[in-house]
């Protein structure tokens, strides 16, 4: 990232990408336009195991990863300590339900993650934590 | 073509309005802010992306309710969590599109679910379907006045809830 100008998104130079892992087709059409609105590219991704299989084979290098806590296959905690034991760099961003425990949510952040967000996510939610990236 | 164009930019602000706020202190609004979020994503490039979202939603909701009724149906034997599971899903689409009233009354059945209140559950489930529906026509009604707001010539005006 070029800038360090802080909620300047229209300064990305770099375009942002981001892997949104979710099953619920619902939840990555919006995330997806989400990312789109703040100047992003992202791939998706259905369940943990698409995601790690995405890193494994690809190589692939994102600079934001999306993270959703249930899914099926492979869950968000199991995903992101799998990614992390691939020593994946990423910001992981973990999106929870604000029906999860305070002991769930640390579980979470304890896999790996950088931050956790609840849901439902919005640019608003988004942009923070992409000023972070930005200042990196 | 003004008038009319004035009349349909008129109505549709109100009608908006209607879908937010609570007429009454015991009826909530159809709609929350999350709604209005997927509002500001649609653009130029993707000017029925809430029409798509909220037919996505509808479909889930089918989907779901389905499924929930299925289970319910196994007397004497229902399997109370695969219930919560769909609930549980339909309580994130639901606040995924800022459809108030439906995720509000998940978190009643969600809470049947857990203590396996079978009445409960059939009760819920009842009301998610009447209030899905509702909702379904709602919106749809809106997305028309749209339609004839562009036709006629006009632009969508801008609500602030």
């Amino acid at each position: 990232m070029a800038t360090k100008s802080m909620g300047d998104i229209e300064k990305i130079k770099k375009k942002l990408n981001v892997l949104i892992v979710d099953d619920d087709p619902l939840n990555l059409i919006i995330h997806e336009k989400i990312i789109k609105a703040i100047g992003g590219i992202s791939q998706t991704a259905n369940n943990g195991e698409e995601a790690v299989l995405i890193h494994r084979d690809g190589g692939s290098s994102f600079d934001l990863i999306l993270m959703d806590k249930e899914m099926p296959e492979r869950d968000g905690v199991s995903t992101t300590k799998k990614l992390r034991e691939m020593e994946v760099k990423s910001m992981i961003v973990g999106v929870t339900s604000l029906a999860d425990n305070e002991e769930e949510r640390r579980a979470f952040m304890e896999a790996g993650l950088n931050h956790c967000l609840a849901k439902p996510l919005t640019k608003d939610k988004i942009i923070p934590l992409i000023n972070q990236l930005m200042d990196a | 073509m003004d008038t009319l164009v004035a009349q349909l930019q008129r109505q549709f602000r109100d009608y908006t309005i209607s879908l937010y706020h609570q007429l009454f202190w015991y009826v909530k609004g159809f709609l929350d802010d999350q709604f209005t979020e997927l509002k500001k994503l649609q653009d130029e490039c993707s000017p029925d992306f809430v029409a798509e979202v909220v037919s996505l939603f509808f479909e889930d909701c089918e989907k779901l309710i389905g499924n929930m009724a299925r289970a319910l149906d196994q007397t004497g034997n229902v399997d109370f969590s695969l219930v919560g599971s769909s609930v549980h899903q339909l309580k994130g689409s639901s606040s995924s599109v800022g459809a108030k009233r439906v995720k509000g009354l998940c978190v009643t059945f969600k809470e049947c679910c857990d203590s396996q209140n079978f009445e409960g559950c059939v009760r819920c489930l009842q009301q998610v379907d009447i209030e899905y529906k509702s909702l379904k026509a709602k919106l749809q009604d809106l997305f028309n006045l749209e339609q004839q707001i562009v036709q006629a010539g006009g632009r969508i005006p801008q609500v602030d809830i």
